[in-house]
């Protein structure tokens, strides 16, 4: 069963990709979602507000390891990571 | 129309607090890119910076002018001064009547906006200097600089992001070359490194956190600086009549929007500023032996901009060379065409090319003669210095040798 910090992220990424959350896979890559630099950078900026936390991203460095944002699993693991630390 | 040459140069930057300190840090290659220190600067996730280290503005301002100016003017006021000094100009009678500044910034009176704010929403206070307003207009620099000389004729702000100071001085090439103006100060002058303009570039997520490499596979972001460069465009015949020493003639200016994206920029945009400006001067592409790049060591600023190089200069894009020195003095946002433009005028007039500092390792979209690590002596007759604003707004400039 997906976790509340799950669907708080699924309804932020849906409601930036301007779909039902009932749309939103978890094995979406952010390109399907209609992702481009400035849409996800609005994205993590309220998922850091939702959740108090920093996420560590650098828009010129898409591909580094700080952060995976290959798909919506992963980025909902790399938050409850977070989420899990600060506690 | 007219000719317009350059007579006269300052600047303070972090490189340096005047052209000969700047000239001598590009040419050792030096970078002036470290750990920022100002109020709060502790809660940036950004932390390093290339600030103006031991600037005093008691030192270049009167103290009537110190009320009334911000950081961002106190860089401009001092800059003035320098150039003006060197073209050994006395602004008197007909000349001070029709004489004009513009400068261009982006953030203006950014500092006293901060302490401002800081004032009124951290503190409590209910408060703020009587002068808050006059020094964070954007138009404060302009009006500072006319004011120390006199200069009565056009004078205004430019305001176009990282493309200020290109349009401030393209439109002061602009009216000198039309004979609206004998001699105009254009620059740009810039002071955003305090706690609440880091703060607002953060949130973009486009910030290195440990330097700025363009043009290099491994670069991560940009870095900001602080400071100012103004020059004296005077038109060719008023400067030749007093016997002054001219630094380069300006020869071409373009200006254009890409009109598509805020942040993302276009090659498309890029490379017509750059052919427009060649166009204005009535030059072929294989007239020009160095472009002062963009060069902002983002991802996509430095892919798009060798991309719009190689679109305009074909195979002749493999001749010339081209450098980034915002990776030794940083990005100065609105003031960072007219620090740039010292590169160009040290490329012409010493013959000497500024290097990309911090260069490591070759990207292949980014395969042209990047000038890597080292400055290096070369004889080049044209120049171009490029500016793409957010907002898609690009402008070029060419200059020669005289």
């Amino acid at each position: 069963m997906a976790s509340a910090v799950a669907d708080e992220i699924i309804a932020i990424i849906a409601r930036q990709a301007m779909l039902d959350p009932s749309e939103v896979r978890l094995d979406m890559t952010l390109d399907e979602l209609g992702f481009d630099s400035l849409v996800l950078v609005e994205a993590l900026f309220a998922i850091e507000e939702k959740f108090d936390v920093s996420v560590p991203y650098n828009a010129n460095e898409p591909d580094e390891a700080d952060f995976d944002i290959s798909s919506v699993g992963a980025v909902i693991a790399g938050v409850e990571a977070l989420v899990a630390a600060k506690a | 129309m007219g000719r317009v040459v350059i007579t006269g140069a300052g600047s303070i930057n972090p490189l340096g607090a005047s052209v000969a300190e700047t000239w001598a840090a590009m040419q050792a290659g030096r970078c002036a890119i470290g750990p920022m220190t100002f109020q709060d600067s502790e809660r940036l996730s950004v932390q390093i910076g290339a600030q103006v280290q031991g600037f005093a503005p008691e030192d270049h301002l009167t103290r009537a002018e110190l009320g009334f100016a911000d950081r961002f003017a106190q860089f401009a006021l001092a800059s003035a001064r320098q150039a003006v000094a060197e073209a050994g100009l006395a602004f008197e009678g007909d000349l001070a009547a029709r004489s004009g500044v513009v400068i261009g910034t982006a953030g203006g009176g950014l500092t006293t906006s901060d302490e401002a704010y800081r004032a009124v929403y951290a503190e409590g206070k209910n408060r703020v200097h009587p002068f808050t307003v006059p020094r964070l207009m954007h138009n404060a620099a302009a009006s500072l600089v006319g004011m120390a000389f006199g200069l009565q004729g056009p004078s205004f702000s430019v305001s176009t992001a990282c493309a200020s100071s290109n349009h401030a001085m393209g439109l002061a090439f602009q009216m000198v070359r039309s004979g609206a103006a004998p001699v105009m100060l254009a620059g740009g002058a810039e002071a955003m490194l305090c706690f609440g303009g880091i703060k607002a570039w953060e949130g973009l997520r486009v910030m290195s956190a440990d330097g700025c490499r363009p043009f290099s596979a491994d670069r991560n972001g940009l870095v900001q600086g602080e400071g100012a460069a103004v020059f004296v465009f005077e038109e060719y015949e008023h400067a030749r009549a007093r016997g002054a020493a001219m630094l380069a003639e300006v020869v071409g200016f373009s200006m254009g929007a890409d009109a598509a994206d805020m942040v993302m920029p276009s090659v498309e945009g890029a490379a017509r500023a750059m052919a427009g400006a060649l166009s204005d001067a009535g030059l072929a592409p294989e007239a020009v032996g160095y472009i002062n790049a963009h060069g902002t060591a983002t991802a996509a600023n430095d892919r798009t901009e060798c991309a719009a190089v190689r679109k305009v200069f074909g195979a002749h894009a493999d001749r010339l060379m081209i450098s980034s020195t915002k990776s030794m003095h940083g990005h100065l946002i609105g003031a960072t065409g007219a620090v740039e433009l010292l590169a160009c005028l040290m490329a012409l007039g010493e013959g000497v090319i500024a290097p990309t500092a911090g260069y490591r390792v070759p990207d292949p979209d980014c395969a042209l003669d990047v000038v890597p690590n080292e400055a290096r002596a070369a004889r080049v007759d044209v120049v171009l210095s490029n500016a793409f604003a957010f907002g898609g707004l690009n402008a070029v400039l060419a200059l020669a040798r005289v």
